[in-house]
């Protein structure tokens, strides 16, 4: 599929990563020579060097043949403008980056629909989206929700005092009465779908899904706190802080917000609810810190700026014991190397977009049979959870999965039929219309008869 | 440096060249030849060892490559590449000595077409076409066309093509460099059997065809006559002719062709300044032939434009002795032996865009001191040049006049005149072919020593991978780590 992608920024380039790996055909504009130079050295892509706006680049870019067009500059008026034009010129969906609060809300339908666009991502939002969900689950490290919200796919870390460690999944399963699946097992660099034999480690990343309503009774009775944070420290006043304290406020958590600008302070007080504190001073300072209550709050969130403010504040957060510490990370490197020191609640803003653009292109990509609702990548990128609905094509309904002969390295995690969520056993089968959700390891698909062998 | 990616996609490389050499082999077998046929059996079981040798000590445990692993692959393929393609005239005594065999097959790679040989008749039927083959193969390159079979897409791939493609900037004309490889090698195919078939109409025998098409449109000059050309009629002249002008064309601009932006590629500057040096020296030619040698106008417009073809586009192919011609006529081919063809075609030479380049910078300079506080951006096609492009061409070109100078030096031990030497290193590092006087078209390499033979057999590779990949592999500091 032939995808455009307008700004090649720190977002705008990993989404061209992502899109490489898809097998997508891509092809990038950017107004800036170097990061052209740059895109065209590190990635297998076509470049254009200009406008994105501009009728001649965009004829240049060859638009008209485009199944996707992305335009992820930093500015959402150019943004619109460059989809709109794209949309125009005959590209087929177009998504903009849209971040300014004031275009999201109720003006963001009236602006879709009047520039046509297909999606509009909104990458703080996002984010904040994905650290609410961390919060409301204190002990994993990354949570997806599927589509209907009834599956949830938690991600976990085997910590030292963890009473599964040293146990196997049949025994696990034993310890709850409630139904859950423990889908792969990343150890060291490995990862696997484990089998019932196969035992816990102390230091496993272990993905666990279970339906939505169940998921804090299995951690509860795993013995993962369970405990749901009641009140958050924000380092940073940010966007995306601004969101985050707005959901946390509505769930009844307390919140801080700690900001070192005093005109954003003013700011952060006018646009927020009057139950979020706004505190002028710099969160890098202990002494703050401390008198702020670091060692008594639930959850700290370090949402500067920096990449390595946010890792050393979480590091000091961390030390002073603080239950929940979850630090916002731009750079994969820096990633890296933090969670290897022990930092484990990490978000990438432009990882969960580049996550939701592969997913989109995905769907538009499969037009055949049954279609990928929704996709997560897992454990990094190294599985994939996959989410199809059951279409007439696909000829395995109706026999019992013990029957069936699944590829190697491919798990059915969950069905949802009708809206009851099911873990399925041997004596389970797939029927028309349920949704199936595939865990898969090392390979992609993009339809659900791909899965079965032979 | 990721050593063990190197060496596995030069093992790759190794193994596409014992794929090809299935043809000359088969061809060998149609000529009853069981001699030629069974070196190249050995050749091709050789082949197969190196690179089964590479898979078994050398998978890759990543595939990132920068710029530097891009100039090493490069260069470390088409050496393998090319002794491995001595072996055939060695083994079946065809070219009995081993740096004669060498320097036939580089300057058949290179798409050079500078021959040692005193009687090229006297080849077998296998070892002419395997000699006309590597031309072809050469032509667009044989990295490309691995990158074109090979199965996977790898991100870094542009700096592969950077280095074997000819001329200042890579340009891709799809978006995946595999892809980009497919269309570059279907549109060389498509072209190559456009002129087979017209030769054969021109009443061409099938393997002369043939022959000749790959020597045309690798744009490398081996011929299978003693006389090269001379000896065919008027038409398949100038149909080869025509040819060689149209594979010293950027391939890109027929890619434009094709998916209908005619305008677009009508307009390349770089099309204009070749059509227009083709026509002009072809025309002060054509009137020297008519006025000092007193040939007709028809046929002083067939040599020279076959010449002037033949030269530019850094072919080599003659249908007359050019040595015996007036000194301005020598003088105008001389000069077209540096220009070359156009970069993303198949000729080699300074390359035509450069040419381009270098006259709008040095307007720009001239517009500096009359004007101290002028500031202008050199502009091609509509569209501004880097700066970074034209400090590189800067460099190239001193590099370029360097090596050449050296190259000159290096063969100057030899008892041939000024002329000779010169005109065989030009020839050699643009990859042309014929020179002048001693080793004109008449003649050829055979009288060179040893020692001159391995200095231009590695001109020939410098100057078809333009100078870069061969000069950094040799230097140290590429392989030290720091």
């Amino acid at each position: 599929m032939r995808v455009v992608v307008v700004g090649c920024g720190k977002i705008g380039k990993t989404i061209v990563g992502s899109l490489l790996k898809e097998k997508h055909d891509v092809l990038c504009i950017d107004s800036n020579p170097s990061v052209i130079t740059e895109m065209s050295n590190a990635y297998d892509v076509m470049t254009v060097c200009g406008n994105g706006i501009s009728y001649e680049v965009l004829k240049e870019a060859r638009v008209e043949k485009a199944e996707l067009f992305i335009s992820v500059t930093g500015s959402d008026e150019f943004n619109m403008l460059s989809c709109l034009a794209a949309k125009k010129m005959g590209a087929k969906q177009t998504v903009a980056r849209i971040r300014n609060s004031e275009y999201n809300n109720e003006s963001l339908g009236f602006m879709k629909e009047s520039v046509g666009l297909s999606m509009a991502i909104n990458p703080e939002k996002l984010t904040a989206e994905a650290i609410y969900n961390l919060l409301k689950l204190p002990s994993a490290i990354k949570v997806d929700t599927f589509t209907s919200r009834r599956f949830e796919i938690v991600e976990l870390i085997v910590k030292n005092d963890s009473p599964i460690s040293g146990l196997s999944l049949i025994e696990l399963r034993k310890k709850t009465s409630v139904k859950f699946l423990i889908a792969v097992i990343q150890r060291g660099e490995e990862v696997f779908i484990p089998k019932g034999s196969d035992v816990v480690n102390v230091g496993d990343k272990i993905c666990l899904v279970s339906a939505s309503e169940d998921t804090h009774k299995v951690l509860t009775s795993l013995g993962f706190v369970g405990k749901e944070s009641k009140d958050a420290i924000i380092l940073g006043g940010s966007q995306t802080a601004v969101y985050l304290a707005e959901m946390l406020e509505k769930g009844h958590t307390s919140v801080k917000i700690i900001e070192n600008n005093k005109a954003r302070c003013e700011v952060l007080c006018e646009t927020l609810p009057s139950g979020v504190d706004v505190i002028y001073g710099d969160g890098m300072s202990q002494d703050i810190l401390m008198e702020e209550g670091v060692t008594t709050t639930d959850a700290l969130i370090a949402l500067t700026g920096s990449d390595q403010e946010n890792i050393l504040i979480s590091f000091y957060a961390m030390s002073q014991k603080v239950p929940k510490v979850i630090s916002k990370v731009n750079r994969n490197e820096l990633s890296a190397i933090s969670e290897k020191l022990g930092l484990d609640c990490i978000v990438s803003p432009k990882e969960i977009i580049a996550d939701i653009l592969v997913r989109y292109a995905r769907a538009i990509s499969a037009t055949v049979g049954s279609k990928v609702e929704t996709l997560y990548s897992l454990m990094d990128g190294k599985a994939e959870a996959l989410e199809f609905v059951v279409m007439p094509d696909f000829k395995y309904t109706d026999i019992p999965l013990k029957t069936l002969k699944f590829k190697q390295g491919v798990l059915l995690a969950g069905i949802i039929r009708g809206s009851t969520p099911i873990l399925p056993g041997g004596d389970d089968a797939i029927t028309l219309g349920d949704k199936v959700i595939v865990i898969a390891k090392g390979q992609s698909f993009s339809n659900l008869t791909q899965i079965i062998e032979g | 440096m990721n050593l063990k990616m190197i060496f596995s996609t030069v093992g790759k490389v190794v193994l596409i060249e014992a794929v090809l050499l299935v043809l000359p082999l088969i061809t060998a077998l149609v000529y009853t030849e069981w001699l030629v046929a069974l070196s190249f059996g050995i050749t091709i079981a050789v082949a197969l060892a190196v690179f089964g040798l590479s898979k078994l000590f050398f998978s890759p445990e990543t595939p990132i490559i920068f710029s530097k692993e891009g100039l090493v692959i490069v260069a470390l393929a088409w050496l393998i590449m090319s002794v491995i393609g001595t072996l055939p005239f060695v083994i079946s005594g065809d070219i009995p000595n081993f740096i004669d065999a060498l320097f036939e097959t580089v300057s058949g790679f290179t798409t050079t077409g500078a021959s040692i040989l005193t009687n090229v008749e006297g080849l077998s039927h296998g070892c002419l076409f395997w000699r006309s083959f590597t031309h072809w193969i050469g032509g667009m390159g044989v990295l490309v066309f691995v990158m074109a079979v090979s199965s996977k897409n790898n991100d870094r791939s542009i700096h592969i093509l950077r280095a074997e493609m000819p001329g200042p900037t890579v340009d891709k004309l799809v978006p995946r460099a595999r892809d980009t490889a497919k269309i570059l090698y279907l549109i060389y195919i498509v072209l190559t059997v456009v002129l087979t078939v017209m030769l054969l109409f021109g009443g061409m025998p099938f393997f002369d065809s043939l022959i000749h098409a790959f020597g045309t449109a690798g744009t490398g000059g081996f011929g299978i006559k003693n006389n090269s050309l001379a000896s065919y009629n008027d038409y398949c002249q100038w149909v080869i002719a025509i040819f060689m002008l149209i594979f010293g064309i950027n391939f890109n601009l027929f890619y434009l062709v094709i998916v209908g932006k005619v305008t677009s590629a009508i307009k390349s500057e770089e099309l204009w300044l070749y059509l227009i040096i083709v026509i002009l020296s072809a025309g002060v030619i054509t009137v020297n032939l008519m006025v000092t040698i007193n040939e007709t106008f028809g046929t002083a417009l067939r040599l020279s434009v076959f010449q002037v073809a033949s030269i530019i586009s850094t072919t080599g192919f003659s249908t007359t002795d050019f040595n015996l011609w007036p000194t301005l006529s020598k003088a105008v081919l001389f000069v077209l032996m540096f220009i070359g063809g156009c970069a993303g075609s198949t000729a080699g030479g300074f390359k035509m865009s450069r040419v381009l380049l270098l006259g709008k910078n040095i307007h720009r300079e001239f517009k500096r001191v009359l004007h101290p506080r002028n500031t202008s951006v050199v502009k091609v096609d509509g569209k501004r040049v880097d700066e970074k492009t034209i400090s590189g061409l800067m460099s190239y070109l001193a590099v370029y006049v360097v090596c050449l100078f050296v190259i000159f030096l290096l063969i100057s031990f030899e008892p041939f005149d000024v002329e000779t030497n010169l005109t065989a290193a030009v020839t050699c590092f643009n990859n042309v072919g014929p020179g002048l006087s001693a080793v004109g078209p008449a003649s050829n390499f055979a009288g060179y020593s040893i020692f001159s033979k391995i200095v231009l057999t590695l001109a020939m590779l410098l100057g078809r991978l333009e100078i870069y990949p061969i000069l950094l592999t040799l230097l140290p500091t590429t392989w030290v780590k720091k």
